[in-house]
């Protein structure tokens, strides 16, 4: 119970588009080709799925809350109750043209695994996260003291599933070390929409509410 | 529990519904015989089978039902020999999860079965009389094939979906595996790809009870005139149990007497539960042939999928066009939830379309026959989904 309502109140923060889908789903959604295989690692209640599945793309998800599965399972979407920690091993190597984790990433005990998973599944990953970095987070831990709750980081320290924050450029340095390529890479501000495209990181890692990065395998 | 022999007209009954069962039947002459796994040719034999709704012009809303163990075709009408209602009636049926108004619903008894398909209790064409021990021993695909032969007397092509729980889900599995382009959509529900040893353990105990049983005459009960109801009856007690949870056990009976307020020093049936599963044997015996209650466990203990393709389960179902919906229940300790996540992963590795739950349910095993409204929740979404992708419309 704790869960949904917590769910529910971070779901009410995102922007969202006139029709109601998410501003951020919509900009992963475009970076995916049509007709391509997806897999989207913590679907969630399928909202993700659903976009993409109405744009000809065949959708699979993983998803650790009941509710999600279930609310995903009621949509038609083909979602399987799992833990992208402990189920990316079993699947096979190519196996996704595109496998996307949507505010996922930093739910994982295991970042940088999870990450390298993602990247021998799938041709392409696209990860989308709550940049630690925001202004807001900076100040709020500055002049607050406190660890910092912002808009789409609405809870406590000791109720939140997000374990392991990063900034923009954290994640930028590891994909270097794990030597993946950035295709693509977009700061949404707190209003869901893109930062201007030539500003350099230290501006997007600043005023980026959320960073969404198309990345390839480098070989 | 008395353990008389049957009285002739109860011998007479019991075969008559092997024979001729209150359902359709369709027989399979010696011009098309059932090929088994055991290598003997099964020729003139019977499938019994009932149907709920309409198939549609193009016959592309069929779904199969493949029943458990100890269930039948009667999955959604009074059962002709106990009254009692269907055993899934609770999921089939108009406006039900698994909607008669949309789809043609198909079941059928299952090959080795006790009512209306050729099984130990039916006439051997050779000798006249019952099977018995005669019959030949029939595996989970073998069960398929004749059901697949029933499909094409129906003139179906494709099978819209195939659903079952436990013993129907492993046919489900073959399904998916055998005939991966006759199956649109499947949904195996509290099952495995093979039996475990703790399985064919429990199956074991249960045919010893029943072979033990004098009256049971070494398969021979019905040419004898004897019927061997302790025996299976006790096996019955002890399958029983499996199919529920401790939780559910406890929350249903706890340590509460029957019928008194202290325990009588005795071993009568004391307990509540006691008394429970004493009834759970003996109404089993009533409409459950013996005989039938071996060859299916054993069809069970033989099923592993896996087997039939190196070891390799993802082989099963490689380059499978199904959708899948594999379905566990969190106190399942029959079929637990780590033997769906293996079917998962398999499906996983073949990149089949598969979704998969684990509803959380004190009820055990047997909660794929409860009202669990999560399982309805997932057959709607499921089937709503592949009706789309089918065609059949919203």
């Amino acid at each position: 119970m704790l869960m949904r309502s917590r769910k529910t109140q971070v779901e009410e923060r995102y922007a969202r588009a006139p029709n109601g889908q998410r501003l951020d789903h919509l900009l992963v959604a475009e970076m995916v080709a049509p007709g391509s295989r997806v897999l989207d690692v913590g679907c969630g209640d399928g909202a993700l799925l659903q976009v993409l599945e109405a744009r000809g793309v065949d959708g699979r998800g993983i998803e650790i809350s009941r509710e999600g599965v279930n609310a995903s399972m009621e949509k038609g979407l083909a979602v399987i109750q799992g833990d992208a920690d402990t189920d990316l091993v079993n699947y096979p190597d190519n196996a996704f043209d595109y496998v996307i984790m949507s505010q996922t990433i930093q739910a994982t005990r295991k970042p940088r695994e999870v990450l390298e998973h993602m990247l021998r599944i799938g041709t392409h990953g696209i990860v989308s996260f709550p940049n630690f970095g925001h202004w807001r987070v900076r100040l709020g831990l500055l002049w607050g003291g406190r660890m910092p709750k912002t808009g789409i980081l609405p809870n406590t320290w000791y109720d939140t599933q997000n374990i392991h924050f990063c900034t923009i450029k954290d994640f930028l340095d590891l994909c270097d070390e794990i030597d993946v390529r950035l295709e693509r890479a977009v700061a949404l501000n707190a209003w869901g929409r893109p930062l201007r495209l030539n500003a350099p990181w230290w501006f997007w890692n600043l005023f980026g509410e959320q960073g969404v990065f198309l990345l390839t395998r480098r070989r | 529990m008395t353990n008389a022999g049957l009285k002739t007209d109860d011998i007479a009954a019991r075969i008559g519904e092997a024979e001729h069962p209150h359902s359709q039947v369709v027989h399979f002459g010696a011009d098309k015989p059932l090929k088994l796994d055991a290598g003997v040719l099964l020729s003139s034999f019977q499938i019994a089978y009932q149907t709920y709704g309409t198939l549609n012009a193009d016959r592309s809303n069929a779904i199969l039902i493949c029943h458990a163990l100890t269930a039948d075709q009667h999955a959604n009408n009074r059962h002709p020999v106990t009254g009692k209602n269907g055993w899934w009636e609770i999921m089939i049926g108009p406006g039900k999860p698994i909607d008669t108004d949309r789809y043609f619903v198909i079941c059928s008894n299952v090959l080795g079965g006790c009512l209306g398909t050729t099984g130990p209790s039916s006439i051997n064409p050779a000798t006249g009389k019952p099977w018995g021990l005669d019959f030949p021993v029939v595996t989970i695909r073998d069960m398929v094939r004749a059901q697949a032969m029933l499909i094409d007397h129906l003139g179906i092509d494709t099978l819209f979906a195939v659903i079952g729980g436990s013993m129907g889900g492993m046919q489900v599995l073959q399904w998916a595996a055998s005939f991966p382009d006759r199956v649109f959509a499947a949904m195996p529900i509290a099952c495995a790809t093979r039996h475990s040893a703790q399985n064919i353990a429990f199956h074991e105990v249960g045919r010893q009870a029943v072979m033990a049983d004098p009256e049971w005459r070494h398969g021979r009960y019905l040419v004898e005139g004897t019927a061997p109801r302790r025996g299976l009856a006790v096996a019955r007690m002890a399958a029983h149990i499996t199919y529920l949870s401790g939780a559910a056990l406890h929350r249903k009976f706890g340590r509460r007497f029957q019928d008194r307020n202290a325990a009588t020093f005795s071993f009568d049936a004391d307990f509540e539960v006691e008394s429970y599963l004493r009834h759970q044997g003996s109404s089993f015996v009533e409409r459950f042939d013996a005989n039938s209650y071996l060859y299916l466990t054993r069809a069970m203990d033989y099923f592993d999928l896996a087997a039939d393709y190196d070891g390799v389960l993802a082989e099963a179902w490689r380059g499978t066009r199904t959708r899948f919906c594999v379905v566990s229940f969190s106190s399942d300790w029959l079929f637990p939830t780590a033997e769906s996540r293996a079917i998962v992963h398999a499906l996983n590795a073949t990149s089949a379309r598969v979704s998969f739950a684990e509803v959380v349910t004190d009820k055990g095993h047997d909660a794929f026959l409860l009202d669990e409204p999560e399982l309805f929740a997932m057959v709607r979404g499921f089937l709503g989904s592949a009706c789309v992708a089918r065609g059949l419309g919203k």
